[in-house]
C-alpha cells in the first residue's frame, strides 16, 4: 500500500518518529478499525484516528445528535442538533481526512448484527454506554478472535484496556468477563444519563483509547494488555492495576440476550400487567391545569435537576425519590396526585413504592416526565 | 493498617468519603472493618454468600486479590486496598 504526496505529507509528523515510521503509518492505513458508539468517548477516539490516518473506521451508532451531547462530544455542532450521530460523524471526519474510507451503521448493536458488523474489522473500540452492549461488544470479539480496545467513565472516573489482545503466538489475552464476569445489577451504577460526566473527561479517556488503538495497530510500545488503567479527575491521581485470565470465566461460545444477562426485565405481557401504574400524559396535565382542577404534583427528582427545569408554576413539590418514604404524610390521599421526574421512571417506581407500601389509589404517573413537558407543552423548559 | 479508595459510585454509602483507614491486618478485616462503620455499603459489595460481588475487583497494591492470598492477603501501613467496580459510562 503507497502514499500520495499529500499523504506523506499530512502523516510526516508520523513519520519521522524513528519507531513509527513509514511502517507504522502503513499499518495504519491498512487498519480497519470499528468504533461502537459515537459519544463522549467516540468522539475524540474519531477525531484522532481519522486524522492519524486508520485507512477504514467503521462507526455504529443509532442516536441523533441533542443539545445534550455537545458539553463533551466534540465530533459534534450545533448544526448537527437532531441528525444522526453517524452521518454528522462522517461528514466532519471526512472533512478532517479525506484519504480514509468511512462506513457507518446507523443501527443499535445486537446479538442479530454484531458478528457481522465486527467480522471485518480488524479491532474494535468499545465507547458505548451501557452494559448490555459492553458484554455483546466484548463477547464478538471473543468470538471472531478481535483485539477490543476498551474505555469507559463515570463522572470524574475513567477505566481504560486492551482486551483480547492477540498475542504473536496465536493466545488471547485476558477479557471484560475475566475482569467482570457479570454485570452490576440495573440501577447501582448509574448512567452518564442520570449520573452525570465531567464534559472534558472524555475527552481525556477517549484519547487514552486512540493511542492504545495506535500502539495495538503498529504494534509499537506496550499496550495495556491485562492492566486496567484508572484515572480519578478529581484527586488527578491515576492507577495500574494487573489482572489475568480466570480459569473460571466460561468459554464464550455465542451471543445471547443482553439484556436479560443484565437484569434488565423487557415488559413481558405478564410483567407489565403486574406493574403497570395508572399514568397520565403531560398534555391531561396540562388541560387538568387549565381547568382549574384540584390536584397535587410531586416532583422526585433531586434537587439539581430541579434547578435545571421544574414545574413550580404548576405548584410541583420537590421531594426526591429516596426520601419519598419519610415524607409521604406530605403526599394526599384524598384527591388526584401526580407524581413525576425527568423521564417517568423515577416517578413510576415512586408510585408503585406508595401504592404497596402505603397504600394509596390516587397517584398517577406522568408519562415521559419533564422531558415530555418540555417537547410536547411548554419549549421554554431546558432538557437534560 | 491499610487504606481503602473507595470508588465513586460507592461514595453515597459512605458519606462521600473517598477514602477509609483501616486498621486490621488483611484483606478481609479491613473490608469488614469498612462495612462496620458503612453498613449501607456492605449490601453493594458481598452477596448474600458473603463473597465479594462479581462485578467488583478488590487490588491490593497493583494486584488483584485473586493472583494473591484472596481476601486472606496481608496488609500493612502503606498498603492501599482498591475496590474497583465496573462502571459502563461512554456518554452517548
Amino acid at each position: 500500500m503507497s502514499f500520495s504526496k499529500q499523504e506523506l505529507e499530512r502523516y510526516s509528523r508520523h513519520i519521522i518518529i524513528p519507531e513509527f515510521g513509514i511502517e507504522g503509518q502503513r499499518k495504519l492505513k491498512e487498519a480497519k478499525v470499528l468504533v461502537v458508539g459515537t459519544g463522549g468517548l467516540g468522539s475524540p477516539v474519531l477525531l484522532y484516528l481519522a486524522a492519524a490516518g486508520v485507512g477504514t473506521i467503521g462507526i455504529v451508532d443509532f442516536d441523533k445528535v441533542d443539545d445534550s451531547n455537545l458539553q463533551r462530544q466534540v465530533l459534534f455542532g450545533v448544526g448537527d442538533v437532531g441528525r444522526p450521530k453517524v452521518d454528522a460523524a462522517a461528514d466532519r471526519l471526512r472533512a478532517l481526512n479525506p484519504y480514509i474510507n468511512i462506513v457507518t451503521y446507523n443501527v443499535q448493536l445486537h446479538s442479530s448484527n454484531a458478528l457481522d458488523i465486527l467480522k471485518d474489522y480488524d479491532l474494535v473500540a468499545d465507547g458505548t454506554d451501557n452494559f448490555p452492549t459492553r458484554y455483546l461488544v466484548n463477547d464478538a470479539a471473543v468470538i471472531l478472535g478481535k483485539t477490543n480496545v476498551y474505555a469507559s467513565i463515570f463522572r470524574f472516573d475513567g477505566q481504560v484496556t486492551v482486551f483480547n489482545y492477540k498475542h504473536a503466538d496465536g493466545t488471547f489475552g485476558p477479557h471484560y468477563r475475566d475482569l467482570y464476569p457479570t454485570p452490576p445489577p440495573p440501577g447501582l451504577v448509574p448512567s452518564c444519563a442520570e449520573g452525570g460526566v465531567l464534559g472534558v473527561l472524555p475527552g481525556i479517556i477517549g484519547s487514552l483509547q486512540a493511542s492504545e488503538v495506535i500502539k495495538v495497530i503498529t504494534g509499537i510500545g506496550e499496550p495495556l494488555v491485562g492492566k486496567l488503567y484508572l484515572f480519578d479527575a478529581l484527586s488527578f491521581e491515576s492507577r495500574t492495576l494487573k489482572f489475568k485470565k480466570d480459569p473460571a470465566t466460561p468459554k464464550v461460545e455465542k451471543l445471547i440476550d443482553y439484556e436479560q444477562f443484565c437484569g434488565i426485565v423487557k415488559p413481558a405481557a405478564e410483567a407489565k400487567k403486574d406493574n403497570t401504574v395508572k399514568e397520565i400524559s403531560v398534555k391531561e396535565l396540562k388541560a387538568l391545569q387549565d381547568q382549574g382542577a384540584d390536584f397535587q404534583l410531586i416532583d422526585v427528582r433531586e434537587e439539581y435537576e430541579y434547578e435545571i427545569a421544574n414545574l413550580a408554576n404548576l405548584g410541583a413539590e420537590l421531594i426526591p425519590l429516596a426520601t419519598v418514604p419519610a415524607n409521604a404524610e406530605r403526599i394526599a390521599k384524598d384527591k388526584q396526585v401526580i407524581i413525576h421526574c425527568r423521564s417517568g421512571a423515577r416517578s413510576g417506581n415512586a408510585v408503585r413504592l406508595l401504592e404497596s407500601q402505603f397504600g394509596y389509589d390516587n397517584l398517577y404517573n406522568l408519562k415521559g416526565g419533564i422531558l415530555a413537558y418540555a417537547d410536547e407543552v411548554d419549549t421554554s423548559l431546558a432538557k437534560y | 493498617m491499610a487504606k481503602i479508595i473507595i470508588p465513586t459510585p460507592l461514595r453515597k454509602f459512605t458519606d462521600n468519603q473517598s477514602s477509609f483507614q483501616a486498621t486490621a491486618n488483611n484483606v478481609g478485616a479491613a473490608l469488614s472493618e469498612l462495612t462496620e462503620t458503612y453498613p449501607g455499603i456492605k449490601g453493594h459489595l458481598y452477596d448474600d454468600q458473603g463473597q465479594v460481588r462479581q462485578f467488583i475487583k478488590v487490588f491490593v497494591g497493583e494486584d488483584d486479590i485473586k493472583s494473591l492470598d484472596n481476601e486472606n492477603t496481608a496488609v500493612e501501613t502503606a498498603t492501599v486496598i482498591s475496590i474497583v467496580p465496573a462502571i459502563a459510562g461512554g456518554c452517548c
